[in-house]
């Protein structure tokens, strides 16, 4: 194996070319992505970046030096439009040919967008550092921010935007925000700090269209047939793989790329997560089985999960208690505990709960036990 | 070899301390990254690589000199 093409400029892109260095790989290793800065953090756009406590040069995942040493055919500014799996070649946006011996795709994903949102001044999605320094400038005292969806992210805007004494309306299809990841009890609660904070959340309304003056966005109309005025919209629906380039190479594409636990997808060809070991010893590939892990800003309170929470079977606080405004709750699938989420509690705590889901814990057990020492 | 960690970078998620515990804590009041041990000895190398790529925040660099 001589060339190794990562295609994804992403965190997971990065660690996989320095991982890939550091075990020893000598040969020529590609890097393509379709924006034009080196790897950076995304998760500080929805936090710091967008309360201007950060410019975006701190978002650099690593020094320029860093990256230098890395030694990579480093492709910014141009996305891969396709990939021909029998010549082993990866083509570039600008018409070049790249081939590869291993393709390596951490393409990642983008935001949904809203129908017919695209090119609508003042409606924004926010996934690369031009987004984010795009809404900060737009935050200001007294304006109005309707926000489409009250997930993750749109909630961590909202909290950021009151904060900036913004008027922010939170619209949600769903009957409850971010019930569907985290349970009812948790959503309820954090749902709670918000309205608390001013935040107007709608629930249970969808959004049917958006109005316009002139070329600017103006307002939401959901489908109940009020209007939600609006300076500016943020999409916050979801996101989308970034597959379309793989389309016609005979990938398995479900919701995302499809491959076996090792993160192989055909001959060849990986996904990101932790793929370099088994990149070089194919022989003795070990599966790849995280504990995932996120964590995000609710106004004050620090949320973190570890594991596995959405189409959770059954959801219970496990230490703590909500009303206290600190709690443990896990999340079961099967019979077994797979993850957890740790709301305002010591973090000694939630590191032993985090092991008990990487020990894969019988859900009865986590359920009736005292707290992991 | 050196470790070094950037505590404005680190977002208390504690992956440094579940891979090696010798040589991170977290603060007990905010959860951000506390080095307990800053010249470790090379036996942990391994782990101290595995830290630098799980920080969900690029909070630690080795130097190796």
């Amino acid at each position: 194996m001589r060339r190794v093409v990562v295609v994804g400029a992403s965190a997971a892109g990065l660690t996989t070319a320095e991982a890939l260095r550091r075990q020893g790989f000598d040969g020529l290793l590609t890097m393509i992505g379709d924006e034009r800065h080196p790897p950076y953090d995304r998760a500080p756009l929805s936090k710091q970046i967008l309360t201007g406590q950060w410019g975006p040069e701190h978002l650099r995942l690593r020094p320029e030096s860093d990256i230098e040493a890395l030694d990579l055919d480093l492709r910014l500014g141009v996305a891969a439009a396709g990939v021909d799996r029998a010549r082993r070649t990866v083509a570039p946006a600008d018409g070049s040919t790249v081939p590869y011996d291993t393709l390596i795709i951490a393409t990642g994903v983008r935001p949904r967008p809203f129908p017919g949102g695209r090119g609508i001044a003042g409606v924004h999605v926010l996934r690369t550092q031009e987004d984010a320094v795009a809404l900060r400038d737009r935050l200001g005292s007294g304006r109005r921010l309707v926000i489409i969806g009250a997930g993750f992210v749109g909630t961590e805007v909202a909290a950021v935007a009151r904060r900036r004494d913004v008027d922010v309306t939170l619209v949600e299809s769903a009957a409850q925000p971010l019930a569907r990841i985290i349970g009812r009890d948790a959503g309820r609660f954090l749902t709670g700090i918000h309205r608390e904070r001013g935040v107007r959340i709608l629930t249970g309304v969808r959004v049917a269209a958006l109005d316009t003056a002139g070329d600017a966005v103006s307002g939401v109309r959901p489908e109940d047939g009020r209007l939600l005025p609006a300076d500016d919209v943020l999409v916050a629906i979801g996101s989308l793989p970034n597959t379309d380039w793989l389309r016609g190479s005979g990938l398995d594409m479900g919701d995302g790329l499809v491959c076996d636990v090792f993160s192989r997808c055909a001959p060849g060809v990986y996904a990101v997560g932790d793929v370099a070991h088994n990149l070089l010893n194919p022989a003795d590939a070990q599966p790849f089985a995280p504990v995932p892990y996120f964590w995000t800003d609710q106004c004050e309170v620090r949320v973190q999960a570890h594991g596995y929470l959405p189409g959770h079977a059954e959801s219970a606080v496990l230490d703590g208690d909500l009303a206290q405004g600190r709690a443990l709750i896990g999340y079961s699938r099967g019979r077994h505990l797979t993850g957890v989420l740790a709301i305002g509690m010591p973090f000694g705590a939630v590191r032993a709960w985090r092991t008990a889901v990487a020990r894969r814990t019988e859900w009865a057990a986590a359920a009736s036990l005292p707290a992991p020492a | 070899m050196k470790v070094h960690i950037d505590e404005h970078r680190c977002v208390a998620g504690g992956q440094c301390v579940l891979v090696a515990p010798d040589v991170f804590d977290q603060r007990e009041e905010d959860g951000i990254v506390v080095l307990l041990d800053d010249s470790p000895a090379s036996d942990k190398a391994g782990e101290l690589q595995e830290a630098v790529v799980v920080c969900p925040a690029a909070a630690i660099r080795l130097d190796q000199a």
